[in-house]
């Protein structure tokens, strides 16, 4: 099976390498060759230096016969329109968008996309680990 | 007329101060504050500091209302489609006019049913094609929901049909001549109509098949 990860950040570049070990072929697309090292030196992936608004480049990663897509750039509206191209262009059902304003998120996730919003993951979990807290109150003084 | 407009550039600046000559409401939106200061002195309050993709900005400038208008017009290609995209679709804006940075988007844009569009690189493309003889194959007119554009040819001396008539014109599957424009008056192309040198021909045809057509009109 085959995957596309556009956008080879902190993100894109750990999802690529976990996907990979699970037996995925993956091919990473960024803009930075740099990006490349984040991969590690064992990576036998694919690699493609160019932005992912660009079809040709979309292309040369092989999205013609990608089962899935995964877009996390630093930009959501690039991500937005990269997702839906992905989803409506070429085809690929499980195009999976990180988008990281709760709202962009909530509108394209009813339109269709599979949108993943990591500021409300850390919401969730902030308000959850505030709630989970065993906090022991001071005795409130009596007077005298 | 209410008109919400994205991106205070050049093209923003301009076109709000038009709108508000003329007697219109609009609210100009932009991000960058040096930008909207020098802004917010000329439209005090019309002006407004934001990203124009965010839901609560654009909630702000009033889409709700919805205006009769939007207009992405930012220098960022990615943001005009997200924001037409949220005006048409979220807040039933009827309708809005985006700007095409860089004409490598545009099929992108088509692709999310975004128009009109307004690209100034393409239209200087068109016209450098006109001003170009090497490029025999002038394109007019490009029909992007049927998949079809329009094409003007001259024919030379040299050229292999000059002489012939339209039904004999071995050209390509997907491909067909409108008309034949001479000495200033232009006719429909029928199958008996004879090619002259000096006819400028418009001609119908799918992208893609223009080598075609160029080999069968010019190449001899």
């Amino acid at each position: 099976m085959k995957v596309l990860i556009i956008g080879c950040g902190r993100v894109g570049s750990t999802v690529a390498k976990r996907l990979a070990a699970e037996g995925w072929e993956v091919t990473a697309v960024d803009e930075k060759e740099g990006a490349l090292s984040r991969l590690g030196e064992d990576w036998t992936g694919g690699f493609v230096v160019g932005h992912g608004m660009d079809t040709d480049v979309l292309r040369e990663a092989g999205v013609d016969d990608a089962e899935a897509v995964v877009v996390a750039t630093d930009g959501d509206n690039t991500n937005i329109v990269i997702g839906q191209v992905a989803q409506k262009r070429f085809g690929i059902d499980c195009t999976v968008v990180r988008i990281l304003d709760p709202a962009r998120a909530e509108f394209y996730r009813q339109r269709g996309l599979r949108t993943v919003c990591p500021t409300s993951t850390a919401i969730d979990v902030l308000t959850d680990a505030v709630r989970s807290c065993e906090i022991r109150r001071e005795p409130e003084a009596t007077p005298a | 007329m209410y008109v919400l407009i994205a991106g205070g550039g050049k093209a923003g600046a301009n076109v709000m101060r038009t709108l508000l000559r003329n007697g219109h409401e609009a609210t100009l939106i932009e991000q960058d504050r040096e930008r909207f200061e020098r802004l917010e002195r000329e439209f005090e309050h019309q002006a407004m500091l934001g990203d124009a993709t965010e839901i609560y900005v654009l909630e702000k400038a009033g889409i709700r209302r919805p205006p009769d208008l939007v207009l992405a017009l930012t220098g960022d290609d990615e943001d005009n489609m997200v924001i037409c995209q949220l005006a048409k679709e979220k807040y039933g804006v009827g309708k809005v006019i985006a700007r095409v940075n860089d004409p490598r988007n545009q099929a992108h844009f088509d692709l999310l049913g975004i128009s009109p569009t307004v690209c100034a690189t393409s239209s200087i493309l068109g016209l450098v094609e006109h001003e170009v003889p090497e490029h025999e194959l002038v394109h007019l007119l490009e029909l992007r929901k049927e998949n079809l554009e329009i094409v003007e040819v001259q024919i030379d001396k040299g050229s292999p049909v000059a002489g012939k008539k339209v039904e004999s014109l071995p050209l390509p599957e997907g491909a067909r001549l409108i008309s034949v424009m001479r000495d200033g008056r232009s006719e429909i192309a029928v199958g008996s109509t004879e090619l002259q040198p000096g006819d400028q021909v418009l001609a119908i045809l799918q992208p893609g098949k223009e080598d075609e057509l160029r080999r069968v009109l010019l190449k001899a």
